[in-house]
């Protein structure tokens, strides 16, 4: 066989030439099949069943052998099949659940050779054994298939798939004795013909009908599957179990596949409905076809390679009552049109696109910024000898955005969240601890928050003298300016002050404008922080249109505008560009200099001044007017909500719980619930679990109070029976014993129990700490190796 | 899609909240049904808490002293929801909550209240209504129930029949629920106007009646409901493939796709055609079962309550006991099933025995069987009920009715080859394309049906009723023109009587015309459960007819 088949293939080499050519026919084709030397090709279907042979320029009709006056529903066909062996030999499967053979030496007009009526049901799949002469294999609508020779009048053997209809029975190409077969119910089986009482195998491969299948030429273990489930699998079966190592999703259900000759990852499929294109695919690439076929204007029911070891000829039979060849040359390649780009985030926040070169290069407006850290790599795909495509798009660049690991680390979430002090002293106390914490950590304005706070709701008569120093000292000299405010105005520039704070996540221009009427107020302070917190050499190109846009934005705060008027550039460093969405893509392609991922922990910062500015008119008011604290409810209120808005919950939290029923009142339920469920969230993450269930024990909310009362009780097995411990002593019900005993002291463990999760023996911690000091291996002597930690 | 857990209240769909049938929405007093919504619910506390308040409200509006008064004015709040305990006391699947409602019930009347009592007995005035409310349904069935209700708000008469078969009701529920509720390309309100107007086709008014109460719950327009004329254009232009799939399916074309698709600013998008015509198909075919097993009217509809005492002469209109099996044509009936077991087993074991049946034996078989069909048609005479103007005005051409497709003469349309275009490769993926999830149920429900099989046949057990499930199935095929190549139509002839192909023929393609007498001519020794399973196959085996040819008309348009 394999020398004949070279044979063929250099002979076929030479004498395969044509082009994409059609042909009508009379009817609607249901399968077509060709003949060994690639000459001839035969059409069935309902009512037609011909021989045409394949010419140079076109197919030319050399049989009829649909004959007889009222031809019979034995020439109504589902499939039919030509011998790979003899060329005089065909078989048809008709509707009514006939086999039929035909015999073209025959010298009669009626080619009919032998009639098997043994289906009960319409015959789905003939298949001819690749090396057998004589037998013939056919799967049928009542779910069985039936093996034939064809020197006998019956078939030899009946396989019963034990499930519904068959839709596809194939031989395998290299092992003698296996066919498999595709069912209605999804499955697929492999039988051995030697053994009609079971089949060898069996798996599912879709959900729904699978309609075909095709054994890879040359791969001995590879089936190719299709479903109606729109999928193409290809399966290795040479291991124990069914592996599916390739799919590809088409966008019909799957009518027919066949694997392209001699490339060994390519295959052909068409649809059973709706979409009349033939595609061959990569299955190593499975989401854009690598040439299809568009001719068809109904759906295509048949296609076959022409020759065996040809990989350029395609026939294909339509519903549309044409029969086509397609040559490779004209496949049209949809590669051609598609512009392949990736983008993938790396765990640490870098960011890698790639894209056709000629993509990227092409857009001249795209600079490289100067914090720019691109590695463009190129590569080039190397051609395989074996494909008759070359890639166009051989070369492709990869950019690799890196992200500053600093600025995205959270450490003063960890550290803020470890040493905040959230309840057990007198509010005052709890104001300035944290706000000394916040002020360690550089957020200046989360601790002139907390100062402001403690002013606000603390009588005065207990804020010490030194404190007020420290919260005044900075801002003094602006004082004069504050005094000139009446109250109204002072309750009015609050209130814009925070509603400036909530837009601020969504526009930058804004941002500056807060960093700069703050230094005014407090330069000292601000250019500390601007400092500390961001590498002023990154400048922007493009800071004179922001300016622009800030101008437009402001004109609703013309007392903020005016300060902007006066103000010298110089005043203020520029600040780089931050990125507050990273999400966006463009954003991120485009101003892609932005070491500063984390937008929320900047502009926090630079959002300081602004809190000191409102600090100094309050508390200066407070000591002129002794405003009650209720007073300063709303704006709180809206202080938490900023914060919540940044992204900063833990900072709403954390000034929820320590104010308690002073503020609770003024936030709704939900809200609360939803910071303190986003905060406890966070803390889990950052396995700060003590921390986050102090939170959960000092929340007011019914709804998170409840959440470690979940879930506590420790079900645990007595240690001699394995039973389960039922009552709450240490003997267990059972095997009258005590369960806990300490494996090092052989007393009942009353407390605390440790024990080794991996031979599950322990017994007090203080002693089993000692021990485990000293030696490693089990104080109970079972030779297992615990560990402490 | 299902969960079942008395605890998870809440749980899927929102209850409607008005019973069906409740028209003016707003009832101006207190005692408006929607506000006890509460009782459809799955928690056990819920619906005790709102029954006790609508308990306490019914009770404290009316005074106990005098019957005359509660005679004179009856509120339409009062009314309505009188009828909705009178329901629920009937069909509630929850035991506690329907016996509350007969006491809250119980306890009115004795103070004077003219309460409602049920017309027919039970769901269908075919079945024995002992047959269908066993005691201790199976736990399935009872599940199913309760979804339902849960979900909708009631257990309607056919889901009580379909109960017989818990498996398949749960696939049927599960498909219209998805038809009905859940997303999709139509509006909620249009979608009960096309079974609306699928139902008129057919003059069968439980299924336009309750519908009419869906659709104003959706939202619709009342006006709507005033007639065709009154709906829009888009509905409006429906009507004509209404008409061809519920009576000729055969006629219809690529054209008239087309028609639909391409009318400018009234045009349907190929979706909600999709959706339409399966919405279509499903009721015109969920009408022949409604005749078929002859579904009584809701309690809470007209003509299923009265307010009257009963008259003396009504009260024996349960089915069961009259001309039962123990008649005259007892013995003769147990042969039949007999004669019936032993032909199946013939064809079924010896099938090679006639092998040399030439194929044009097999042709004119089928087209025997498709003249045939011809005789079969029910007499004429059978009183044309009038009926009520509000299922007529739904009607445009009220003369256009099924029509046997090989009359002598005329140039009969080519047969539909099943093999050509099944369901399974042709039809699932067609419509799973353009209505996804759709496509997966019917697909299940079909594969259901023509599976189901309890392995029993009358009184004997363990028989094998493929060949006669399959025979009734390619017969409603064959009635509607599609023909099996593989299928020998002789088989047909040999396994369905001729009581009983004149019944299946009556359902399938005129089911208004249905009566009580067909239905108990045919298969006299058979279970009540074993005829409604008769019907089930009749109606799913429609449906798919139907879809078939819309189907390939629409294949043909979009090629």
């Amino acid at each position: 066989m394999e020398k004949m088949a070279r044979v063929t293939t250099a002979l076929g080499g030479n004498t395969i030439t044509g082009r994409t050519m059609f042909c009508h026919l009379d009817a609607p084709a249901n399968a077509i099949s060709v003949c060994r030397d690639a000459a001839q090709v035969v059409v069935a279907g309902r009512n037609i069943f011909k021989i045409y042979a394949i010419e140079e320029e076109q197919f030319v009709e050399k049989l009829n052998l649909r004959v007889g006056r009222k031809p019979s529903l034995n020439f109504s066909c589902a499939d039919v099949v030509w011998h790979q062996m003899d060329e005089n030999l065909l078989a048809t499967a008709a509707t009514n659940g006939v086999v039929v053979t035909w015999n073209l030496g025959k010298p009669s007009r009626n080619k009919q050779d032998q009639l098997f009526t043994e289906h009960k049901r319409t015959v789905n799949k003939v298949c001819f054994h690749p090396t057998e002469v004589y037998m013939l294999l056919s799967g049928s609508q009542d779910g069985y298939m039936k093996c034939f020779d064809l020197r006998k009048k019956d078939s030899v053997s009946t396989f019963s798939g034990q499930s519904e209809s068959v839709r596809d029975v194939q031989f395998s190409i290299r092992d003698y004795f296996t066919f498999a077969a595709t069912f209605e119910n999804g499955n697929v089986q492999l039988w051995d013909i030697r053994r009609p009482d079971r089949y060898e195998r069996m798996f599912t491969a879709h959900n729904g009908p699978v309609f075909c299948c095709d054994w890879h030429p040359e791969d001995r273990g590879w089936l190719a599957t299709g479903g109606r489930d729109k999928m193409v699998k290809v399966w290795d079966m040479n291991t124990n179990r069914a592996k599916e190592i390739y799919c590809v999703q088409t966008i019909a259900s799957v009518a027919r596949v066949k694997w392209r000759p001699e490339c060994k990852h390519h295959i052909a499929t068409c649809s059973m409905m709706v979409d009349h294109n033939i595609y061959v695919w990569d299955v190593r690439r499975p989401f854009i076809p690598s040439a299809m076929f568009e001719e068809h204007k109904d759906v295509t029911t048949g296609i076959v390679w022409r020759h065996l070891h040809d990989p350029y000829f395609l026939l294909s039979g339509s519903k549309d009552s044409t029969l086509y060849q397609h040559i490779f040359k004209d496949a049209s390649q949809p590669i051609d049109r598609a512009n392949p780009e990736g983008l993938c985030y790396s765990l640490y926040g870098d960011l890698a696109f790639a894209a056709k070169e000629s993509l990227i290069s092409s857009d001249s407006n795209r600079k490289p910024y100067i914090g720019d850290r691109r590695h463009p790599i190129f590569f080039k795909r190397k051609l395989d000898p074996t494909e008759q495509f070359e890639y166009i798009s051989s070369s492709s660049a990869l950019s690799v955005f890196e992200t500053d690991v600093e600025s995205g680390s959270m450490d003063w979430f960890v550290r803020t969240a470890k040493q905040y002090v959230l309840a057990g002293r007198p509010l005052a106390e709890l104001c300035d601890h944290n706000a000394a914490v916040a002020k360690e950590l550089d957020r200046n304005q989360v601790a002139q928050t907390w100062t402001m706070l403690r002013i606000i709701y603390s009588s005065p008569g207990t804020v010490s003298s030194a404190n007020l120093n420290h919260s005044m000292g900075k801002g003094s000299a602006s004082l004069p300016l504050m005094n000139s405010f009446n109250m109204k105005d002072i309750q009015s520039g609050m209130g814009s002050e925070s509603r400036l704070d909530r837009s601020k996540g969504e526009s930058r221009p804004e941002n500056i404008l807060m960093d700069s009427s703050s230094t005014l107020i407090n330069n000292d302070d601000n250019e500390e922080t601007e400092g500390s917190d961001v590498p002023a050499d990154y400048l922007l190109g493009d800071v004179e249109g922001d300016e622009d846009e800030l101008y437009m934005m402001d004109h609703e705060n013309p007392h903020a505008e005016e300060q902007e008027y006066i103000l010298p550039q110089e005043a203020f460093p520029l600040r780089h560009e931050i990125v507050d969405n990273p999400s966006a893509l463009d954003h991120l392609q485009e101003k892609a200099d932005s070491p500063h991922v984390s937008g929320n922990e900047a502009e926090t910062v630079s959002l300081t001044p602004v809190e000191s500015f409102s600090l100094i008119s309050i508390s200066h008011s407070l000591y002129e007017n002794r405003l009650p604290p209720d007073f300063f409810s709303p704006i709180v209120r809206d202080m938490l909500l900023f914060y919540a808005e940044q992204g900063d919950v833990q900072m709403a939290v954390s000034v929820l719980i320590v104010l308690g029923d002073r503020i609770r009142k003024e936030i709704d339920e939900q809200t609360q619930e939803h910071w303190y469920t986003s905060y406890i969230d966070l803390l889990q993450r950052f396995q700060l679990w003590n921390i986050s269930n102090e939170v959960i024990k000092l929340s007011t909310c019914r709804a998170i109070n409840c959440l470690n009362q979940a879930s506590t009780t420790l079900h645990i097995n007595c240690t001699n029976c394995k039973r389960p411990m039922s009552n709450k002593g240490w003997i267990c019900d059972r095997c009258r014993q005590c369960a806990s005993m300490c494996a090092v002291c052989h007393h009942v463990v009353k407390g605390l129990f440790v024990w080794c999760q991996g031979c599950s023996h322990g017994g007090h911690l203080q002693h089993i700490m000692k021990w485990l000091e000293s030696s490693s291996h089990c104080p109970a002597g079972c030779g297992h190796l615990c560990e402490y930690t | 899609m299902m969960d079942h857990g008395e605890a998870a209240d809440g749980g899927t769909p929102v209850p409607s909240a008005l019973p069906a049938g409740e028209q003016g929405a707003v009832a101006p007093r207190g005692l408006d049904p929607g506000r006890w919504v509460g009782l459809y619910s799955r928690g056990e506390r819920t619906r005790e808490e709102t029954m006790d308040a609508l308990g306490r409200e019914l009770l404290s509006g009316i005074p106990s002293t005098g019957p005359s008064q509660g005679e004179t004015e009856e509120s339409p709040g009062l009314h309505r929801t009188l009828l909705l305990l009178l329901r629920l006391s009937q069909s509630c699947p929850f035991g506690e909550t329907q016996e509350k409602c007969s006491q809250l019930l119980q306890a009115l009347q004795d103070r004077g209240i003219k309460t409602p009592r049920q017309l027919g007995r039970g769901p269908s005035s075919f079945l024995p209504v002992e047959e269908i409310l066993q005691e201790g349904a199976e736990n399935a069935q009872r599940r199913i129930f309760i979804e339902a209700f849960v979900s909708t708000g009631r257990v309607d008469n056919i889901t009580m029949v379909m109960g017989l078969h818990p498996k398949y009701l749960s696939s049927f529920w599960r498909t219209q629920y998805l038809l009905l509720c859940m997303d999709g390309p139509l509006p909620h309100h249009k979608r009960h106007y096309i079974a609306i107007m699928a139902a008129a086709r057919h003059q069968c008014s439980y299924l336009v009646g309750l519908h009419m109460g869906e659709f104003l719950q959706a939202g619709g327009d009342p006006e709507w409901l005033q007639g065709l004329h009154c709906a829009p254009q888009k509905l409006r232009n429906l009507n004509e493939i209404n008409k061809i799939l519920a009576h000729r399916p055969w006629l219809i074309t690529k054209e008239h796709i087309e028609a639909l698709l391409k009318t400018g600013e009234n045009s349907w998008s190929l979706a909600e055609l999709i959706q339409a015509l399966v919405l279509l198909t499903h009721y015109h075919s969920l009408a022949s079962f409604v005749f078929g097993c002859g579904i009584n009217p809701e309690i809470d509809h007209e003509g299923g309550h009265a307010f009257q005492p009963p008259s003396p002469r009504s009260c024996d209109s349960s089915p069961a006991s009259e001309e039962g099996v123990s008649g005259s044509g007892g013995r003769d009936a147990m042969q039949e099933v007999e004669v019936l077991m032993e032909r199946m087993k013939l064809l079924q074991e010896c099938q090679l025995e006639e092998d040399e049946v030439t194929q044009e034996e097999m042709e004119t078989r089928f087209e025997l069987e498709k003249t045939e069909s011809l005789l079969v048609a029910p007499s004429v005479d059978i009183v044309e009920h009038s009926l009520p103007h509000n299922v007529l005005c739904f009607v445009e051409d009220p003369g256009f009715g099924y029509k046997d497709f090989t009359r002598r003469g005329e140039q009969a349309p080519p047969t539909f080859r099943a093999q050509d275009y099944t369901w399974e490769d042709h039809g699932y993926s067609l419509i799973n394309r353009l209505y996804p999830d759709v496509g997966q149920l019917l697909d299940e429900k079909f594969q259901v049906v023509y599976n189901l099989t309890y392995h029993t046949m009358a009184m004997h057990r363990g028989v094998d009723t493929s060949t006669l499930r399959r025979a009734i199935w390619n017969y409603v095929h064959c009635v509607f023109g599609i023909r099996y190549d593989d299928y020998d139509y002789g088989e047909v002839n040999q396994l369905l009587e001729r009581s009983l192909k004149v019944y299946i023929k009556t359902v399938a393609c005129y089911p208004e015309k249905t009566t009580r007498r067909m239905y108990t001519h045919f298969w006299r020794h058979f279970k009540h459960s074993e005829k409604v399973h008769v019907n089930l196959l009749l109606l799913e085996a429609r449906m798919q007819a139907a879809l078939l040819y819309a189907l390939r008309a629409i294949t043909r348009y979009m090629t």
